[in-house]
């Protein structure tokens, strides 16, 4: 047993390094992923600009806004960060006090306190949950501070609480799916569909088959021959493709709601010997950079977008807000459908 | 009579009849209930049917189950193999990008069997209990895994890795090939040299073990790895397959169903003898069944209803209490 304790010690050694120093990149890596809380970005805000100003609201006439991010989950989110950031530092008019939450609501709550404490002109939210924050967005109101939310809602019954909420409509994403389907092969084209539903119970997937739903219903040659969750991966997308495939290879379009089980789809129709976007139109939903290159390669045939580019909207309303200017309760995030030499011509500006 | 008796006796006693009994049963269901279910095509040199589909995509759980024999036959557990199939699958996309397709797979091999080893130092030397010591890589496995794609779906182009998930050999999958090279070599392992007994042994009693000679530090250790390269073989499939790697969704929730797959092969989570045959097949069992719920077009919200219940089924067949209610003397009604 002795003789053998000194590899085995040494194994160890090697292992903890080796995880120590994958932790280690994973701080370079991660940027706001480190120990340091959420609060502590927010008072120290990512504007290097006016780091050093102790209280920089409205010292210079700018305005002042905090943003209480969820944190990094996707690279839609990643997107619209990047989006919010641009705007704002981009803008001489605008100082930008940046909180990244690390998907904890307690963290944003912690990051709206201390941006009510700077007294900052207007506070934007992407709230992680939607129940919670009737007390701290009170707080917020009660300071006169106007709370704009992007792309998630909160529960109902608070619409008080904030000015406007920012973000994408499912449904009408649903319908624009559905309305380039019907303009592309007429509308009374004798049509199978296959829809690759998202996770269930998620609001995106609801919506976006009730709008779809919705739209084909007048057209009578329009039908949904098989639907089914394929939790919005492109592995389950696949999956699901290859099964319904191996039964009924009479189909026309397939109509999933988001890009990546689009892609999945794609992958299953041509192992099976069809040409997808040809024999089978594709229909997808998000506006993610693989989908564009599919169209490109003539893969795909639309995608519709889910914008998370929501900064210059958020700008443009807490300009209004100082105006004056009654705002929307909902303000719909400018959405496009991207298909042929349009999404082709997109492509190289395309950030997500 | 005596004779027929003796050997329906055998039979019912030896545990693979059971996962075997649930495959064929499903199987007629589906004869009966999908027309179509069995029908095979052949066209540019492959075969193309359900049946092809079950073989290639029970590939990657078939693989984990294995491996995860070993460690539940020691009495243990691995329930970081999702994750660890999530960052062999990053890894080798990862590495594609400027470096040959054997690198990248000896790569994404190489960081399986490292947390595969991270994971038994924990059971083995530090004492840690398997399901709380696997937790740990359970939870930050997906974070190292986003590391390395960098948060997003990092995809490749590389036809020689891609055949891995794609490619077919005489016609079949290549992934069935997969399935049968790891099985052989397990079965070689467990058959050929003292090592499938030495796993027998350690999870039968590991004092008992200690004291005839056996070192279950050194068996555990290698059981562990044996799964972390099992894990990063299926996430090598998994992101040939699709070409790409998701940090956040491959594998995801794989543990359980392979869990299930070794306890329906006949395994018991208790430690002791483990039965490589019957894993496959309760492998193959949980993917016929999802092949069969997406061929039926069970609606989205009943799948996970329509799955629970054919497994309390297959559980309650396997039970010896359960079957004794209906057979309580002879074991001649089995046969029917």
């Amino acid at each position: 047993m002795k003789r053998q304790r000194k590899p085995l010690l040494a194994l160890i050694a090697l292992l903890v390094m080796t995880m120590l120093a994958t932790a280690c990149g994973g701080n370079n890596n991660g940027g706001n992923k480190g120990s340091s809380p959420a609060p502590a970005s927010a008072e120290t805000p990512s504007s290097s600009k006016a780091s050093e100003e102790p209280s920089p609201s409205a010292s210079n006439g700018k305005l002042v806004v905090g943003f209480a991010q969820i944190g990094q989950e996707s690279g839609w989110r990643d997107a619209e960060t990047a989006s919010v950031k641009e705007t704002f530092e981009g803008d001489p008019g605008f100082e930008l006090k940046f909180s990244d939450a690390q998907q904890k609501q307690e963290n944003q709550i912690k990051a709206i306190r201390t941006f009510i404490a700077q007294k900052v002109d207007a506070i934007a939210l992407a709230p992680v949950v939607e129940s919670g924050w009737e007390t701290v967005l009170k707080e917020a109101k009660d300071a006169g501070i106007p709370v704009f939310l992007l792309d998630r809602g909160i529960t109902k019954g608070n619409e008080d609480l904030y000015v406007s909420f920012i973000g994408s409509d499912f449904i009408l994403e649903g319908q624009n799916a559905a309305k380039w389907m019907i303009d592309e092969l007429g509308a009374d084209a004798q049509v199978n569909i296959v829809q690759l539903e998202g996770t269930v119970g998620a609001s995106a997937a609801n919506d976006r088959k009730k709008g779809f739903e919705d739209a084909i219903k007048d057209h009578a040659g329009y039908k949904i021959v098989y639907s089914q969750t394929g939790d919005f991966t492109r592995a389950k997308g696949k999956e699901v493709m290859e099964a319904y495939l191996k039964k009924d290879k009479n189909i026309q379009a397939v109509y999933a709601h988001n890009d990546d089980m689009a892609l999945g789809a794609i992958q299953a129709i041509e192992e099976a010997g069809l040409k997808p976007g040809t024999d089978i139109k594709i229909i997808g939903v998000d506006g993610i950079k693989p989908a564009f290159e599919a169209i490109a390669a003539g893969k795909m045939n639309v995608t519709v977008e889910c914008n998370p580019l929501l900064g210059p909207q958020l700008k443009q309303a807490i300009l209004d807000t100082k105006a004056g200017t009654k705002l929307e309760k909902w303000i719909k995030s400018d959405e496009d459908v991207y298909s042929g030499q349009k999404a082709i011509d997109a492509l190289p500006n395309r950030k997500y | 009579m005596a004779n027929l008796t003796a050997s329906v006796r055998n039979i019912g006693r030896n545990p693979i009849i059971w996962p075997l009994l649930a495959l064929a049963l499903l199987m007629i269901f589906n004869l009966i209930a999908i027309p179509g279910f069995f029908s095979i095509e052949f066209h540019d040199g492959r075969l193309f049917g359900s049946v092809v589909d079950i073989l290639k995509n029970a590939s990657p759980l078939a693989i984990i189950a294995l491996g995860m024999t070993l460690v539940i036959a020691l009495e243990g557990i691995d329930i970081s193999v999702g994750s660890v199939l999530a960052i062999a699958g990053a890894m080798g996309i990862f590495m594609l990008d400027g470096y040959p397709t054997w690198i990248a797979i000896l790569a994404a091999l190489g960081i399986g069997v490292l947390c595969g080893l991270w994971n038994g130092m924990l059971i083995s030397i530090l004492g840690i209990q398997p399901m709380v010591a696997t937790l740990i890589l359970l939870t930050i496995g997906r974070g190292i895994a986003q590391l390395i794609t960098g948060g997003r779906i990092i995809d490749t182009t590389s036809a020689s890795y891609t055949f891995l998930g794609k490619g077919y050999f005489l016609g079949l999958p290549i992934q069935a090939f997969l399935i049968l090279i790891v099985f052989a070599l397990l079965y070689v392992l467990k058959t050929r040299t003292a090592f499938g007994l030495f796993v027998e042994s350690v999870g039968g009693s590991k004092t008992a073990s200690r004291y005839a000679g056996i070192r279950p530090r050194s068996i555990m250790m290698i059981s562990y790895a044996i799964v972390g390269a099992c894990a990063s073989v299926a996430g090598i499939i998994v992101s040939a397959n699709l070409g790409s790697a998701d940090a956040n969704n491959a594998g995801l929730w794989i543990e359980l169903d392979a869990i299930l797959a070794v306890v329906i092969g006949g395994t018991s989570m208790r430690g002791g003898r483990f039965y490589l045959g019957g894993t496959v097949i309760g492998a193959l069992f949980i993917q016929s069944l999802t092949t069969t719920i997406y061929s039926l077009g069970v609606p989205a919200e009943s799948i996970l209803l329509v799955k629970a219940i054919v497994v309390i089924l297959v559980c309650l067949i396997q039970s010896e209490a359960f079957r004794k209610l209906f057979v309580p003397v002879g074991k001649k009604a089995i046969i029917e």
